[in-house]
Parts: C-alpha cells; sequence; structure tokens
C-alpha cells in the first residue's frame, strides 16, 4: 500500500550541511525571555511575579484558556521582568523575563516517573497541557486538544510525522537517529492512552539511517510500523501526509480527528516521553540551525527562551555576507528583523542566508503557464488568488477557497514569473480575517 | 388571398401585443410607484460625488436621503465646500451647524534619516504585507513602515510620501474620510482639528534610550512635557505622553519647549514647530542601513 499526496514541488535539499552532526547541548545563557504566547490560542498567565526566584522546570505561567499551554522555566533563575518584549511575530507581546542564577547547578529536580498507566484519558490530557507540551514541528499547536475527543469519537490510528520536508532542517531526523528508544516510549503512551490501534511513522526516504535505525527497534513492538514515504513538500504538512500514508483525501472541512487519526511530530512525542519520564516540562527543544550564513551549522538542544544572538553567537556567529535570517523552515519560516528575539517553542530551525540563497529578484508579469496550479497541494489556484489580492477582492478570493491555503509556499516557489503568491495570498488571509 | 393580408395581419398582431404590454406596464407603474422626495436628487447633485463615507453613510446618496429626512446636518460632508453646505442648508431651510476642519495627522515622525532599520525588508511592496514579516525592518515597531499603503488609499491625492518615507498630508485636500487610518496597519492616522496643535508625533512605546536607539524623534517618556503643561494636559500612558484633548484650550507651546527629542511639536501654519530644547538634525540623506 503505498500512496502519493498529489501536486507539491521538490525543493533543493540541503540538508547535508547538518545531517551527520550530532546533537549538541547549548549552554546557559546569563538572560531568557519567554512569551506568554508563544502557542497557539489563548496566552498562558503569569504565575510568578518579578522579582522571585524559579527552579529549572518550575511552573512560571498556567494555561489561559482549553486552547492554551502552560510554561516552564529553562533556567534556575529570578524573574526580572513580565513587560512586553520583541516576539518573533516583529511584535511586542507580553513575557516573561528570567535572568539566569550563575551559581545554580541548573540540575532538574529529579522526579519520580509518573505513572501514565493508570491515568485515565482526561487526567493525561490534563498533564500534557500543564507540562505545556505543544505540536513542535513548527505550529506550536497544543497537543492536547488533539487527544480531547468529542463524544463517541474516538481514534484509531496515530500517525507520527517524522517526514521533515523542509529543506534544511535536520532535527527531527537526528532525534529519530539518537533517540529513537525514547520515541517509542512517547508513541506507546500516547496509542496506549488514545486506545489507538496502530501507530505509523510517516519518514521520507531520504532519511535512510531513520528508517532503519526505527525499524530495528520496532522488530519487537506490536502494531507500530514506519512508512518510507518518496521525497516530496509539503510531506510534513498534516493533510498530505494522511493522503501520503492512507490515501484518504481530507476534506478542508474535517479534522484529522473526525476520521480517527491523531497526527504528532516526533518531537512532540519525545517531549512526552520525557514528560512521563523524568517529569521534564517542555523546557527545551531541538533546533537545526543552518544555511551559508552560520559559520559552523550545528544540531542543537536550545532552552526555549534563549536570545537568538546567543544560539548564533554557540555557532561562531553569523558570516560578513549573511543577507537574511529566518526562523523555522526555508519554505514557511519568517524572516526575522532582530537577532534579540527568543527561541520559542514553535522554533524548529534558524537559517542565515547569503546572497547566493536569499537573492530577491523582481516580480515578472503572469504567463499563464500553470505551474502554482500544478505545485499546490490543496488544489487551489494560486495564480488567481494572487490576482485577487492584489485587487483586495476578498469575497472572490473566498469563493475560491481562499481559508484552505497552508501557506506552505510551494506555489511561490513554482512560479518562474518570481511572484510573491503566497505572501500576498497570506496578507490577503490576514486583511480578510480582520474585517 | 393577397400578400397584404398576411402583412396586414402580422402588424396587428404586434401592434396589439405592443398595446397590450403597454397596458401591463401603465398599470404596474401605478400599482408599485414609490414616493421618493425630490429634493434628493437635487440635494445628491450639491454633494461632491465623493462617495468617501466620513458623513457615516455609505456614499452620497444615502447621505443625501438622511438630509433630507433631516438625520444628519449638512456640515458632515467634509470634502463639500462651505458654500455647498450652506447652499444645502438653505434649500433644506436647516442650520448647517459649523464644523471646524478636520485633518488626518500622522503619529510618527521617524522617516529614513532619523530612524534606524535594523534588517532590510525585501517582500511585498506593502506596509499590510511587511507588517506580518517581523513588522518591516525599522528598529521602531510602532513606527511608519513607509511602503505608502495610504498613499495609495487616499482618493483625495492628499497623502505624498516624501524622500525619508513619510507621507505628508496635504492639509488643503485632507477631507478627514479616515482612508487613511482605516488602512494603516500600525494605527498611525488620527483625525484632529486643526485647532489641535499640540500634536505628540511618535506611538513608541519604548522608553529612555531605548526608545532613541530606534528613533531619533522618539518619545522617550521623559515627562518634561507634563511637567511643563498645564495639570492635566498631557500625561504619560505606557511610555508615552498622551494630550487630553478636552483641555485643547489649556495648550500653549510651554509643552514643547523641553522636549529633548522634538518628539512633541506645535503644528502652526502647516508647519510643525519642535522645542528650543530639541536637538537639532539636520541630516537630509537617509541613514545608513545596518
Amino acid at each position: 500500500m503505498r500512496h502519493r499526496f498529489s501536486h507539491g514541488v521538490h525543493p533543493q535539499q540541503n540538508k547535508e550541511l547538518t545531517v551527520d552532526l550530532p546533537i549538541q547541548r547549548v549552554p546557559f545563557v546569563g538572560r531568557y525571555v519567554l512569551p506568554l504566547d508563544q502557542h497557539l490560542g489563548a496566552p498562558a498567565q503569569a504565575t510568578v511575579n518579578v522579582g522571585e526566584r524559579v527552579r529549572r522546570g518550575q511552573r512560571i505561567a498556567r494555561p489561559g484558556g482549553f486552547v492554551s499551554t502552560a510554561l516552564h522555566s529553562p533556567v534556575t533563575g529570578k524573574v526580572m521582568a513580565i513587560e512586553p518584549r520583541r516576539a518573533p511575530g516583529g511584535k511586542f507581546s507580553p513575557s516573561i523575563e528570567i535572568h539566569a542564577d550563575p551559581f545554580a547547578t541548573q540540575r532538574l529536580t529529579p522526579n519520580p516517573p509518573i505513572d501514565w498507566l493508570s491515568l485515565t484519558l482526561e487526567e493525561f490530557i490534563h498533564h500534557i497541557q500543564w507540562a505545556g507540551i505543544v505540536g513542535l514541528g513548527g505550529a506550536a499547536f497544543p497537543s492536547h486538544v488533539k487527544y480531547s475527543m468529542p463524544e463517541g469519537k474516538k481514534i484509531e490510528y496515530l500517525l507520527i510525522n517524522g517526514a521533515e520536508c523542509e529543506p534544511y532542517l535536520t532535527n527531527d531526523h537526528r532525534l529519530m537517529l539518537e533517540r529513537p528508544d525514547a520515541l517509542l516510549q512517547g508513541i506507546a503512551i500516547v496509542k496506549r492512552k488514545l486506545g489507538a490501534k496502530r501507530a505509523i511513522i510517516g519518514i521520507e526516504t531520504n532519511k535512510p539511517g531513520a528508517i532503519d535505525t526505527l525499524r530495528a527497534q520496532i522488530k519487537r513492538i506490536h502494531k507500530v510500523d514506519v512508512m518510507p514515504l518518496p521525497v516530496k513538500y509539503p510531506q510534513g504538512a498534516e493533510r498530505m501526509l494522511i493522503k501520503a500514508v492512507f490515501g484518504y483525501e481530507l476534506p478542508a472541512t474535517k479534522l484529522p480527528r473526525d476520521i480517527g487519526i491523531a497526527v504528532n511530530n516526533v518531537s512532540s512525542l519525545v517531549a512526552i516521553a520525557d514528560y512521563f519520564g523524568s517529569g521534564l516540562p517542555l523546557i527545551e527543544r531541538i533546533i537545526t540551525v543552518s544555511g551559508s550564513g552560520v559559520t559552523y551549522p550545528a544540531n542543537l538542544i536550545v532552552p526555549i527562551g534563549t536570545p537568538l544572538r546567543e544560539v548564533l553567537r554557540f555557532c561562531g556567529g553569523l558570516r560578513e555576507a549573511t543577507k537574511s535570517v529566518i526562523m523555522g523552515g526555508p519554505m514557511m519560516g519568517q524572516p526575522i528583523g532582530s537577532l534579540d528575539i527568543p527561541i520559542v517553542k514553535g522554533t524548529s530551525g534558524i537559517l542565515a542566508f547569503t546572497e547566493k540563497e536569499a537573492s530577491t529578484t523582481f516580480e515578472l508579469p503572469c504567463i499563464r503557464c500553470g505551474r502554482c496550479l500544478a505545485a499546490c497541494p490543496h488544489f487551489l489556484n494560486p495564480s488567481r488568488l494572487g490576482r485577487l489580492a492584489k485587487a483586495r477582492r476578498f469575497d472572490e478570493m473566498r469563493a475560491y477557497r481562499l481559508t484552505d491555503c497552508v501557506e506552505c509556499g510551494a506555489c511561490s516557489y513554482a512560479c518562474p514569473s518570481e511572484i510573491p503568491l503566497v505572501q500576498l495570498i497570506r496578507t490577503a488571509k490576514r486583511e480578510s480575517h480582520q474585517r | 388571398m393577397t400578400p397584404y393580408l398576411g402583412i396586414g395581419l402580422a402588424a396587428l398582431f404586434m401592434g396589439g401585443l405592443g398595446v397590450g404590454l403597454a397596458a401591463v406596464l401603465a398599470a404596474a407603474s401605478r400599482k408599485l410607484y414609490v414616493y421618493e422626495d425630490p429634493r434628493i436628487d437635487e440635494v445628491e447633485d450639491m454633494l461632491p460625488h465623493a462617495n468617501c463615507g466620513a458623513c457615516t453613510k455609505p456614499g452620497c446618496r444615502p447621505f443625501a436621503e438622511a438630509l433630507v429626512k433631516g438625520e444628519l446636518d449638512p456640515g458632515l460632508c467634509t470634502p463639500n465646500s462651505q458654500e455647498m453646505t450652506q447652499a444645502i442648508a438653505g434649500f433644506l431651510g436647516v442650520e448647517a451647524v459649523k464644523r471646524e476642519k478636520r485633518v488626518a495627522r500622522l503619529a510618527c515622525a521617524g522617516g529614513a534619516h532619523v530612524a534606524y532599520f535594523r534588517a532590510e525588508y525585501a517582500g511585498l511592496k506593502s506596509c499590510r504585507a511587511a507588517a506580518l514579516v517581523s513588522g518591516g525592518g525599522k528598529g521602531c515597531t510602532w513606527g511608519c513602515l513607509g511602503l505608502g499603503d495610504c498613499d495609495i488609499a487616499c482618493e483625495f491625492d492628499a497623502i505624498h510620501m516624501n524622500k525619508f518615507g513619510l507621507p505628508i498630508v496635504n492639509e488643503g485636500k485632507c477631507v478627514a474620510c479616515d482612508d487613511c487610518v482605516d488602512v494603516c496597519p500600525k494605527d498611525l492616522f488620527e483625525i484632529h482639528p486643526v485647532s489641535h496643535k499640540l500634536w505628540v508625533a511618535c506611538k513608541s512605546l519604548s522608553a529612555g534610550d531605548e526608545a532613541e536607539q530606534d528613533c531619533e524623534v522618539a518619545c522617550t517618556a521623559c515627562a518634561r512635557c507634563v511637567v511643563d503643561a498645564p495639570e492635566g494636559l498631557i500625561e504619560i500612558r505606557n511610555n508615552l505622553a498622551i494630550v487630553d484633548y478636552t483641555k485643547n484650550d489649556l495648550a500653549s507651546t510651554v509643552a514643547i519647549e523641553r522636549c529633548p527629542t522634538g518628539a512633541i511639536v506645535w503644528l502652526d501654519d502647516k508647519k510643525a514647530k519642535k522645542g528650543t530644547g530639541a536637538k537639532k538634525i539636520v541630516r537630509m540623506e537617509p541613514l545608513p542601513r545596518g
């Protein structure tokens, strides 16, 4: 049973820069900034006061609603300020600043493993929410929301996203190579708790090492499969992955849970395994620092809240010729305008590009070649949407299913005239949303 | 059978059909007749047909209807000349409330010659798109992005970008229609009566050196204006001086004298006057990027 999702593009992978580099730990720095709204949904609410001393792993903010998660201190230190700070989006959002105690050992308080077997599903969901665990693929959608099912529905399949289709990024690949046991533990926990029949790990075939490692590990485990997937972007998008694995085209009006599937990123599952194994909440994550502008590309474990500048300093700093710095992958990541912003839960990588990668050309007229239509995995008409966006005709754009767009950027990548299609569509989406 | 008979029959039939349908139309126009005040058309002719929406109505026709009904007063139409407003008032027999001219004002003075850029923005040339991507390239998060969405949005040709990338409002042409207020992603435009002369040309919520690092004309929240001005006229809220325009009568140039950056200005005769304490910036070319 081998399916494929239709359309999509094949960008140059460029993963060889970091693919063989083992994950390193970034040393603690002096200052950490934690935005309270670093997950999707309602912002968290601070539960500490300025001047208070916090331990590493201590909860410093509680969920501000159901679609919201807690936040924990990445270091032992002192809360210096709770005020708006520059966040990755360029806006200022309320943040907690913590100064690390230079004399603290930064050792986690050892916690007994949580007896997850005896938890009910509600307790399990509560645990995940209060451990601050979100989808670490990039969108930072709170994980517990995916597990809470409406009455009468049940998760049949647990789909694990190890596609990592974004070029340059190798953090999930390294994680699967180095911590397959933790990943499988995470799968076992979630699968058991949700009562899923089967777990399937989808991995693109450009990661043969990860496929072999996991295959060797799962021999003894019942009902967990590794499925190699042909390399194509955007394989890691939820709906594309479902199509590639199950051959089922999920309509835009439905969520994966409506057809009994829960999709999780590999790093989210490792975070869950770490939490239930040693009580470690989500206070650090693995990122890839890569691109021709970085002196020493690396795969790193970074405490959440570390300023970007410090992470880049650890990697030998930026090269002179660096032109742009992107947070996330090159296709969907966000260019950033300041190095003072912190790493957040959704940051999967930092890419620094020099002239040869970040070339900006000028826009040419649309030649009606239709390549954007052939690239769009959601079968939209990006060319038409782009033209309507320029004319600010948002109602018509909605008729062309504007809201189905996942902003994967395949259309902009495919366009030979360099029309910034996804940028136009994204702007229109935000603007029509505001009205 | 003569050929004339066929032609005659056809003519008769078509004629009869015409008369029959005309009768239906005549009956319908009687039956479905809606009385419309003929004054609406005349009032509409006296309006400027700008359909700008400044009067709170969607266009000139609905405004004319509201005028004839007596719901609104003619002075609400800001693009119209005084004479025409008086003419409408005279025509309808109402008193046109004298309204002070209002104009759009930009709460930012950080052109490229005084505001620092921390990054170069290379995306779509639109402020709304730039605001989505890390807020454009300017060091100041609250400042004008300078890509001219307001210039495009202004239908009265009242806004033009100057060479430092700041929109300059031509007060003669501005009709206070609110279009620029709606379009600016940073909410920098405000509509004010021309008598509001004390103006804080900054929205930066950072303070002190931090604010000045990003822009040389930023409000640093030093509160000297608050001390100098009559009590209650100005207050510092969230590191920004805010003028209470209900006490506008008390305003004088005293408040601006000691402003160290010249963020608070006195708008007089189309010129923004800075206080004597403000640092002099004579730079006439954009700052180097970086």
